[in-house]
């Protein structure tokens, strides 16, 4: 089935964007896990009736992804096709909530639009900077910073495991349906009783797989820590990184910028 | 069943952040006391395996519709209810990440709706007491059905709690439960079927896999009241504090209402419960918080008008600037030379 091979493109995708170096690559992993944790708060925090204020957070995103040297159409297009929960459960607020909150000319916008736009750039910024965090710094060094910021280290390790295996066993998978698809036109969709003997079958062969690389490990000496070859180093300019974009957010949250550039164009125009 | 972060208050993000946190701890430290870290590559791979054959659907018996793995159960069957809440943990953080399904943000509700109930309260509470210490093929299937069942009810129940908690959606507690309910109904009958099916493939193949989980956690080591008592605590504490913060805002007070009235419906009456989801029901769908004044003329709508274009312009010039920033720092790191 094309969605485990595009899958699999996709994540291979975000490791090659991961692998580059630019100023925003090089900044330590924590330092970038931090900003973005900071921003999503921002972002979450605002009244769901605000929507000018959102807008300078766009610099976020759009900064990172310039200096970070990441193609925009790429990431959009994950962020279209992401997630149509939010989507549709959105839709019920302009249903529900019909008070007019504004007018432009003859047009009455009602407060469930305004806050179902609200929460369409919510949703675009959060995962934006979900998506960027990856594609700036890597599945790896997440889960070293993460370790580092004491997170257990089962779960770190077993982080790296996951990602490494996701490509084998995904591509095992595709092996297999393809295998299926072949031997079955008739079929649309694979019945249950097929699927349930594939992925069984997947199943033990993962065990089985499980405990080979264990007992590789364990002769090569893994005693449940992964080692790096470069040590993480916080530096001054990671601390400017972090202070920097933190200090944006609490300006952007406590003024509503666009909103006095308004007024001020209003006011000179007048 | 991802939630997404522009759905998500932070006062509920946060807590239920904290909460997966003290889990995600708990289960790791269960972990090391239990000599189980030898269980961390089968954890990465197992996590891996439920993540490709998610990516697998099948046609459901007599309807036209098509369905995926969930595979809570199956994790926590084959690994014990801990080792599978790490591993559901970094299955949904990947999916988070690379995906976009869900977020940041909401990764802490989405880990504990698809981890807690299917690891802590469905596989100790259901499936361990259906299957007993000698699985049979009709123990497995009645097991994993009901497991199954209970697990996706409760988890979709915490969807609608945790998405009316913080107020974003416009969508009534009773309408979001009537569509989120009954759908998973369907979801978990036919989870259950597969999970049973692919643990008994298993369990024929190679039984002392799923033997050897059974007998190595005893439900008399498992410390369920601790737990429980535990996450109460850090419930009520964090809902507390972001309550207290943001205070002008009301998600983080009803949070913590909801919680206690949540409890006297645990030790009352079946009555009480519906009285206590028939009041949060009447409260939130007023929203006394938001009116609006729908009256035309005055002063008052006129100064609003203006705020709003104001606004609007001032959101237009902003969203221009912001892209002209981009323009031009991209231009300035194309001119540098590649390495």
């Amino acid at each position: 089935m094309a969605t485990i091979e595009s899958a699999l493109l996709d994540i291979g995708g975000f490791d090659i964007l991961a692998a580059q170096d630019t100023a925003v690559h090089r900044r330590d992993p924590r330092a970038k896990v931090l900003t973005a944790l900071a921003f999503i708060l921002t972002v979450v925090s605002y009244d769901k009736y605000d929507l000018s204020g959102l807008i300078p957070l766009f610099v976020y995103p759009v900064a990172l992804m310039a200096v970070g040297n990441l193609p925009p159409g790429y990431l959009l297009g994950k962020l279209l096709f992401a997630s149509p929960f939010a989507l549709i459960i959105g839709i019920f607020n302009p249903l529900l909530d019909r008070s007019t909150v504004l007018q432009v000319g003859p047009v009455l916008i009602s407060g469930g639009w305004v806050s179902y736009a609200s929460i369409l750039l919510r949703f675009s910024l959060t995962l934006s900077a979900a998506l960027i965090l990856v594609s700036t710094t890597g599945f790896n060094s997440v889960c070293l910073a993460l370790e580092r910021m004491k997170a257990p280290k089962s779960l770190t390790v077993q982080f790296m495991l996951l990602y490494r295996y996701i490509f084998v066993l995904a591509s095992e998978a595709s092996r297999m349906y393809k295998a299926w698809t072949l031997r079955s036109a008739m079929h649309k969709r694979m019945p249950m009783r097929i699927f349930v003997s594939l992925v069984g079958q997947l199943l033990l062969r993962a065990l089985e797989r499980a405990q080979r690389i264990h007992m590789a490990m364990l002769s090569r000496g893994f005693d449940g820590e992964i080692h790096r070859l470069r040590p993480l180093q916080f530096g001054k300019t990671d601390l400017c990184f972090v202070l920097g974009w933190c200090s944006f957010f609490l300006l952007a949250r406590g003024l509503n910028l666009p909103q006095m550039l308004g007024e001020a164009v209003i006011g000179i125009m007048q | 069943m991802h939630m997404a972060d522009a759905l998500v208050s932070p006062a509920v993000g946060g807590t239920m952040w904290a909460v997966t946190g003290g889990l995600i701890a708990f289960s790791a430290r269960h972990l090391k006391a239990e000599l189980d870290e030898r269980k961390v590559p089968l954890m990465g791979v197992l996590g891996a395996f439920i993540f490709s054959a998610q990516m697998i659907n099948f046609s459901i018996p007599g309807t036209g519709s098509s369905g995926h793995l969930g595979g809570g159960m199956i994790l926590s069957i084959l690994l014990g209810p801990h080792a599978a809440f790490l591993t559901i943990a970094s299955v949904v953080t990947v999916q988070a990440l690379f995906f976009a399904d869900g977020g940041l943000l909401a990764l802490g509700c989405n880990i504990f709706n698809m981890g807690f109930f299917p690891c802590f309260i469905a596989y100790p509470f259901i499936y361990k007491k259906v299957v007993g210490a000698h699985a049979t093929q009709g123990r497995i299937l009645t097991g994993a059905i009901l497991s199954a069942l209970f697990g996706l009810q409760l988890g979709a129940f915490s969807v609608v709690l945790e998405t009316r908690c913080s107020h974003v959606s416009e969508l009534p507690f009773s309408l979001f439960v009537v569509l989120m309910q009954p759908i998973h109904l369907a979801i978990g009958f036919v989870e259950g079927l597969v999970t049973s099916a692919v643990v008994t493939t298993v369990w024929k193949a190679r039984p002392e896999l799923i033997d050897t989980v059974a007998s190595g956690q005893p439900m008399g080591s498992f410390p369920t009241k601790k737990l429980v008592v535990g996450l109460a605590l850090v419930t009520l504490l964090t809902g507390g504090v972001f309550s207290w913060f943001a205070s002008s805002h009301p998600d983080g007070l009803e949070w913590a209402m909801l919680h206690t009235s949540g409890k006297e419906a645990i030790d009352g009456p079946a009555d009480s419960a519906h009285d206590a989801a028939g009041k949060i029901q009447e409260k939130t769908a007023i929203l006394p918080d938001y009116e609006f004044k729908t009256g035309t003329g005055g002063e008052e709508s006129e100064e609003l008008f203006g705020t709003s274009v104001a606004g609007l312009a001032g959101a237009v010039i902003t969203l221009v600037l912001v892209g002209v920033t981009g323009l031009v720092l991209r231009a300035r790191v194309d001119r540098k030379p590649k390495p």
